[in-house]
């Protein structure tokens, strides 16, 4: 039987092509802005670090002076040196990692290379464990490099690609910013998108080429590069690691049940008070703990570019909907003659509307199809705009299959109605009026 | 033109009248916000940083030790003289839609720090060659010009230049001259007040033009960026050359690429994701008058058709052909001002939506007349091509059975 309808529905949809082709166009310019948006969006919201994001936590506290307060407010996103390495030095979690961004300039050992600046990641030794750092080549380094400050390093496999071409790099020495460093270890592929754990460096595409340990960076005098917020008489150029008034890095913990996330609150809560009591804090205790994607998305990542876009290209899906509806409806009620003949030949209601229904549902595929091309261009424009997501954006097999279901049931709904009305009309009447 | 017969007809097909009345409607409410949204990001774009922008370009060099920083001065402000075609190079600390540099609160009392302003430090002559225009109070002297201590990135002390938007905003109402402000340990007396001056502030996204200039000599944390003065139609050669000279004048540090540019093209790069989102509105604007208009295509020619018989009736019984064309012409008339008017009330129920999660003002009134105009002329130019075949139906029909 679904046989002879897909016939039917093929001979309807030739019958009158310049309405067939008004809505295959209709359903493709809707499904295709609305998969181009959604899949931007889709890339974007994505989870970076996938079966681990709801263990790992961000460490909010806030050793701001009293001006200012207000009961509620949000702490501070960041922690000054002194609060970092207490957390860090307290061992509270199961792993932890006090880390900043910076930016090195390398001078390359190949001579065809001209010096150029690289972003780095300082950061004590825990972060690799935690946040699962895939080695190509060696291995990182121990919290007991990071307390002798060691001259160490370890590279992206794309900046290993750009400086050795590729080839095992582990032991050889490289020039940052007038220092020696040895490198230790070359990265796997590991580009979590969002750069959840900085998110004042660019939020997307970020990828650190150097990695080194926190110590050292700030032994060798190394700028740090990202957000630094001050507070009181903090902004007087004070050496930042002696600097109490200032925040500029971020800690990260892993705790892996709930009940180990609520006791290291209380630890916080207790840090809070007992800086309190030294003097050191002014508040009452401000803390918070985030997971990943809490901190995504209280952070607000996505740009809201992205999801107004994503919000006008449903809305012209529903107008190229509603069109189709009209444009369904004018086709179905033109062939009421066809349909009261089947209908005095014996086909029950029932089989008119499914017959009806299949001839929607093949406009939804083809609709789907120009859709799915519309998206694909519509993708290529987006990789080559200027945003820093740029190059992330392609379809996955998921957004794929999404945009035939969508389409379908797009162009499913929008048959409904008309084929209901078209199915029923009196024959009797409809074939006397011919 | 009668309307009553053409509202009885309607009412026969109250479904399809219906759906492309939502149509326009939905249209209508789209159209107005999305050219809302363009016309407010193309106004952001037309930002005054009250510099001569098309003069002037920026060199940017990092990667040398802090000690090094007054030869690198040297070396760097005579090289780039050097090139054919460059009025002036200075020391400066940044330029608009530059990277940021020294944003810091200020306070007038060491207890609230309640503005946070851009500091644009520079050494003498900057001001001629960025042409600021003074409003108020007198430019600072040679000897206002000091050296910065080692580590810190201001004077400690000095008399600068504030934006009139910054007098306003610390001073209300009283003259600014001889004001102190401070951040920190700096301290800061006013001796002149410009009209507009947007430093990296220009990048900030709508923050407000709250900058001072304060003047010092190259050395210590000024160095490594660098303004470039040139003839508008050579900038472009300048600063390519510009670029190609540093590695010879100083070979050992990093030219920053990205932001050694001339203004002109900072600020096309600044505003780029506008224009990309201006682009792609206009793209969903296009489309969605598109589709509407194939919309009423589509029902008018499916009306037409069914018309045939009735059409032919009324040509046989004296209706002229532009009888016809009317009826059909008042009926889209009818129909789109229906859409309309639901339309409008969209249109600001979208609105308050937008501003709640975006950053949008309210849709000025003005945007619904002229969007009704355009829906109106639309559902015109689409109805006409079905009217008008629909004017050509002989009145013999009549009198055929179809």
């Amino acid at each position: 039987m679904f046989g002879y309808y897909l016939d039917l529905a093929l001979r309807s949809l030739r019958r009158n092509k310049v309405l067939t082709g008004l809505m295959v166009l209709a359903i493709a310019l809707g499904i295709g802005a609305s998969m181009t948006t959604l899949t931007v969006l889709h890339v974007l919201s994505g989870n970076p670090i996938p079966g681990k994001s709801a263990q790992l936590y961000h460490v909010q506290i806030d050793p701001r002076d009293s001006f200012g307060y207000r009961p509620g407010m949000e702490p501070m996103d960041q922690v000054s040196w002194i609060d970092g390495m207490n957390l860090l030095h307290a061992q509270g979690a199961q792993q932890q990692a006090l880390m900043t961004g910076g930016r090195v300039a390398i001078q390359p050992p190949r001579t065809t290379l001209d010096p150029f600046f690289e972003a780095a990641r300082y950061t004590s030794a825990g972060f690799f464990p935690m946040f699962d750092v895939p080695f190509q080549y060696g291995r990182a380094w121990t919290a007991k490099d990071d307390q002798d400050r060691a001259r160490l390093v370890v590279l992206s496999h794309v900046l290993n690609d750009k400086l050795f071409g590729g080839k095992n790099s582990v032991g050889k020495m490289l020039r940052l910013g007038g220092h020696d460093f040895l490198i230790i270890g070359v990265l796997g592929d590991w580009r979590p998108n969002p750069h959840f754990y900085d998110l004042n460096v660019q939020s997307y595409n970020e990828d650190e080429g150097v990695y080194m340990p926190l110590t050292t960076s700030q032994d060798a005098g190394f700028d740090h590069d990202g957000g630094t917020d001050c507070w009181g008489n903090g902004a007087d150029g004070k050496d930042m690691t002696r600097n109490d008034h200032c925040a500029w890095l971020q800690f990260w913990v892993q705790l892996d049940t709930p009940a180990k996330a609520t006791a290291y609150k209380q630890f916080l809560i207790r840090y809070s008070e007992e800086q309190k009591s030294l003097g050191r804090f002014q508040r009452p205790p401000n803390v918070r703990l985030r997971n990943v994607m809490q901190w995504l998305d209280y952070n607000q990542v996505v740009p809201s570019n992205v999801r107004l876009q994503t919000w006008l290209a449903f809305g012209l899906l529903l107008v190229c909907l509603v069109n189709t509806v009209g444009l369904m409806l004018a086709k179905f009620m033109r062939r009421q003659g066809e349909l009261s003949v089947r209908r005095a030949m014996g086909a029950s209601r029932r089989m008119l509307f499914t017959q009806l229904l299949v001839e929607s549902g093949m406009v939804g595929l083809a609709g789907g199809i120009g859709g799915l091309l519309l998206a694909l261009m519509g993708l290529w424009v987006v990789r080559h705009r200027p945003a820093e997501y740029a190059s992330l954006a392609h379809l996955d097999p998921a957004m794929l299959l999404i945009t035939f279901v969508l389409a379908i049931g797009a162009s499913l709904l929008a048959g409904l109605l008309p084929a209901w009305r078209a199915c029923h009309i009196a024959p009797a009447s409809a074939l006397k009026s011919q | 033109m009668h309307i009553r017969p053409i509202l009885v007809a309607l009412r026969k097909h109250k479904l399809a009248t219906f759906l492309i009345a939502m149509e326009i409607a939905l249209a209508c409410a789209v159209l107005c916000n999305a050219v809302f949204i363009i016309a407010n990001r193309l106004s952001a774009m037309n930002i005054v940083t009250g510099v001569d922008e098309a003069s002037l370009g920026e060199i940017v060099v990092t990667g040398f030790e802090p000690k090094e920083a007054s030869d690198l001065n040297a070396r760097m402000i005579a090289g780039l003289a050097a090139i054919p075609g460059v009025e002036s190079v200075h020391a400066v600390s940044s330029v608009p839609f530059g990277p940021q540099a020294g944003v810091a609160g200020v306070t007038l009392d060491h207890k609230h720090y309640g503005t946070v302003i851009d500091y644009y430090v520079g050494d003498s002559g900057t001001i001629k060659a960025l042409g600021l225009e003074l409003v108020a109070g007198a430019m600072p002297d040679a000897d206002d010009y000091q050296a910065i201590p080692d580590k810190a990135w201001l004077p400690p002390s000095a008399r600068v230049l504030v934006t009139r938007a910054l007098a306003d905003r610390l001073w209300p109402g009283e003259s600014p001259l001889g004001k102190m402000f401070w951040t920190g340990p700096y301290q800061y007396r006013v001796i002149g007040v410009v009209a507009n001056f947007m430093g990296a502030a220009a990048n900030g996204g709508g923050r407000a033009e709250w900058s001072a200039f304060v003047p010092a000599l190259p050395g210590g944390t000024l160095a490594g960026t660098y303004q470039i003065r040139a003839n508008p139609q050579d900038l472009e050669r300048v600063m390519t050359e510009a670029r190609k000279t540093v590695a010879t004048i100083a070979p050992d540090v990093v030219l920053d690429h990205e932001n050694s540019q001339s203004i002109p093209v900072l600020r096309a790069a600044h505003f780029a994701t506008d224009r990309a989102m201006a682009g792609m509105l206009i793209g969903v604007i296009a489309a969605l008058l598109g589709v509407t208009a194939l919309g009423i295509v589509g029902l008018a020619s499916f009306w037409v058709a069914q018309r045939r018989k009735q059409i032919g009736i009324r040509r046989a019984i004296g209706a002229t052909r532009g009888d016809i064309l009317r009826y059909f012409q008042t009926e889209n008339f009818l129909i789109v001002t229906f859409g309309i008017v639901i339309g409008m009330l969209l249109a600001f129920v979208l609105n308050a939506v937008l501003m709640k999660f975006y950053e949008l003002p309210h849709l000025p009134l003005y945007y619904l007349p002229i969007g009704a105009l355009a829906l109106w002329g639309l559902g015109q130019l689409a109805v006409l091509g079905p009217a008008l075949r629909a004017a050509a139906v002989p009145p013999v029909v009549a009198t055929r059975s179809v």
